[in-house]
């Protein structure tokens, strides 16, 4: 793993739990999709499924949901919108796979961890290490470990997302 | 120990004379697409990596589809954005109003995919092209601009679940009903990260456009792709379209599927999906008396001339029910001509159905039949998601063309052997 993975420190905030097999649409509609900017977007993260969360949602809080998050569409604006939302990551047992690839692409951490999935109540505090893996719930006093991420996947993490990991290797980082 | 067709398009692709699932590769791209509402981000995404040409201006498509024609200011401002761009790049495969369609319609009539390609697309649907034998699947715009710039891909070598489908549809029953029919049994994450290979008997009866339904909706079980190998269906589809040379592929004999399915689906009903999942699927005697206040005909999945077809021949000297809106949108500018040719728009416009140019529109709920709170409509797209078409408490059923037409004309969710009957 490269240095900057390494420099990173557990994060500290509150679960927001949901269902499983939460769709695109309902993380973003699509009738926001004829703009792209984050701010717009993270206005409406996940407003068909809980209306309040973007009035809620605190920066550096998790989002902590059932398998298969992010199913449906491959819009970039979930992934999008849930970061600008002030969401410092996704923990699920599983991750739909454009999903997947797109948050790691634009930098917004994801845990696959089904134990702490289960374990997590909505409101609960959580200490959260994205680059070891590590969940501890504060609240009710558990440690998790999540599954490792594969290595060329914490490469393109460690280096900030795919843009700068690209810049890199067609040499036109400055 | 054999490959699996996905296998060996993708170690082809990685220039390794073998690959594993589970391995991450790094695979040239054959052709990578963008449409309205993804291209503009990954253009964004493009900018910021410092090279000023994509890699290849044949290479890239780029489709007005989800929001054209222009439904407000907003969505023509990203139109307007990714018009731009194919003007700079070069970008001659860029389908705009008036020659565009829906992409996943499009690309194949144009003859752009072909077996053995690598096709990466911001857009979830992309997977149909698999039905030509093409490895092709939904990435999002960061993944595009990628793309765009080095010609590559990072892909994780996906397992394969193979489904062998048994026995002679019954004369109601399509690809539609198929996939539908196999979400049902799997599940949304049912094949989760795999590639969905179909074959058997009952794959091989189909057309070309019925396969392209079938592979289209591999996505809503989780798959990263849907294929299957080329055969004279295939080439016959190919045969006066193919803008590439053609690498045909096929599983080995001792491949491994780290899943195989068989059915027989011989005595497969018409299938219907309830709200709000595509796997909450029922043949169409247990779905009951649900009348609707919408009929969608058309989108990536189902809006080809077969599709149309198939519908204008129950609609003929029929009218749609009283309070029922029934909307078709030809998938693509070609799709549209060829209809009119065939006088199947006026069959529509005769039963009161409304026609409109290509778009993907009423799918997503963006323009063209948006759904008011309490609404339901019978659509023969791919999603029904709460809030998919409209208003989050608006219901959407999935199924085949023939029983979106029954449903048209009967105001209720509807087996198409009813209204034929009927006309007979």
């Amino acid at each position: 793993m490269s240095p900057e993975a390494g420099r990173s420190e557990p994060l500290r905030g509150r679960a927001h739990t949901f269902g499983e097999n939460i769709d695109t649409d309902r993380i973003i509609p699509a009738r926001y999709l004829t703009r792209h900017d984050p701010a717009f977007l993270a206005q409406h993260c996940m407003e068909d499924e809980d209306p309040t969360f973007a009035s809620r949602v605190q920066a550096g809080d998790f989002i902590v949901a059932g398998p298969n998050f992010g199913c449906g569409s491959s819009r970039e604006h979930a992934p999008i919108s849930i970061k600008a939302a002030g969401v410092a990551g996704v923990i699920a047992p599983t991750f739909a796979r454009i999903f997947f690839r797109n948050a790691i692409n634009t930098g917004l951490p994801i845990l696959e961890c089904p134990e702490a999935v289960a374990g997590i109540e909505p409101g609960d505090d959580l200490e959260v290490d994205f680059a070891t893996g590590a969940i501890r719930n504060l609240t009710r006093g558990v440690e998790y470990q999540a599954r490792p991420l594969p290595e060329f996947v914490l490469e393109i993490v460690a280096a900030g997302g795919l843009i700068p990991y690209v810049r890199r290797q067609l040499g036109t980082a400055s | 120990m054999g490959m699996t067709i996905t296998e060996k398009i993708l170690a082809a692709h990685a220039g390794r004379p073998a690959v594993e699932p589970g391995e991450i590769v790094t695979c040239k791209v054959d052709l990578v697409l963008g449409n309205d509402v993804t291209a503009p981000v990954a253009i964004k995404e493009f900018r910021k990596i410092g090279v000023d040409r994509v890699f290849d201006p044949e290479r890239v498509a780029l489709v007005a589809s989800h929001f054209a024609p222009n439904k407000d200011i907003a969505a023509a401002t990203q139109a307007k954005e990714m018009r731009d761009f194919a003007r700079e790049q070069g970008i001659r495969h860029h389908y705009d109003v008036g020659d565009m369609g829906i992409e996943h319609a499009l690309l194949p009539e144009k003859g752009l995919t072909v077996p053995g390609q690598v096709i990466i697309g911001a857009d979830s649907h992309t997977c149909t092209y698999g039905a030509v034998g093409a490895f092709s699947t939904g990435v999002g715009s960061t993944d595009m601009a990628a793309a765009m710039a080095t010609g590559t891909a990072w892909l994780k070598v996906p397992e394969t679940h193979r489904f062998v489908l048994r026995g002679k549809l019954g004369r109601w029953v399509s690809g539609k009903d198929l996939i539908l029919y196999l979400i049902g049994q799997i599940g949304v994450d049912g094949a989760l990260y795999a590639a969905m290979e179909f074959d058997g008997p009952a794959i091989r009866s189909l057309s070309m456009e019925a396969r392209l339904t079938v592979t289209n909706m591999a996505i809503e079980a989780g798959a990263k792709s849907g294929i299957i190998s080329p055969d004279e269906v295939t080439l016959a589809y190919l045969r006066k379209r193919a803008q590439y040379p053609l690498r045909l592929y096929r599983s080995d004999d001792d491949a491994r599927f780290a899943r195989t399915y068989e059915f027989d689906v011989s005595r497969l009903e018409p299938q219907v999906a309830l709200p709000f999942m595509p796997e909450n699927t029922r043949p169409i005697s247990e779905v009951g008396d649900v009348p609707v206040d919408q009929v969608f005909i058309g989108s990536c999945t189902n809006g080809r001339i077969e599709d149309l077809r198939i519908a204008a021949s129950l609609l003929k000297g029929n009218k749609v029910h009283d309070g029922v809106r029934c909307l078709v949108i030809p998938a693509t500018q070609g799709v549209y001509l060829q209809a009119m040719r065939e006088g199947l728009l006026e069959v529509f416009l005769e039963a009161g159905a409304a026609v409109s140019t290509p778009t993907c529109g009423a799918c997503l709920g963006g323009h063209m039949g948006v759904l008011a709170e309490g609404e339901r409509c019978l659509s023969t797209t791919n999603r029904n998601f709460p809030g998919r078409m409209g208003h989050p408490k608006a219901e959407v059923y999935l199924a085949s063309p023939a029983v979106a037409a029954a449903t048209a004309i009967t105001g209720r969710i509807a087996h198409p052997e009813e209204v034929a009957r009927h006309v007979a």
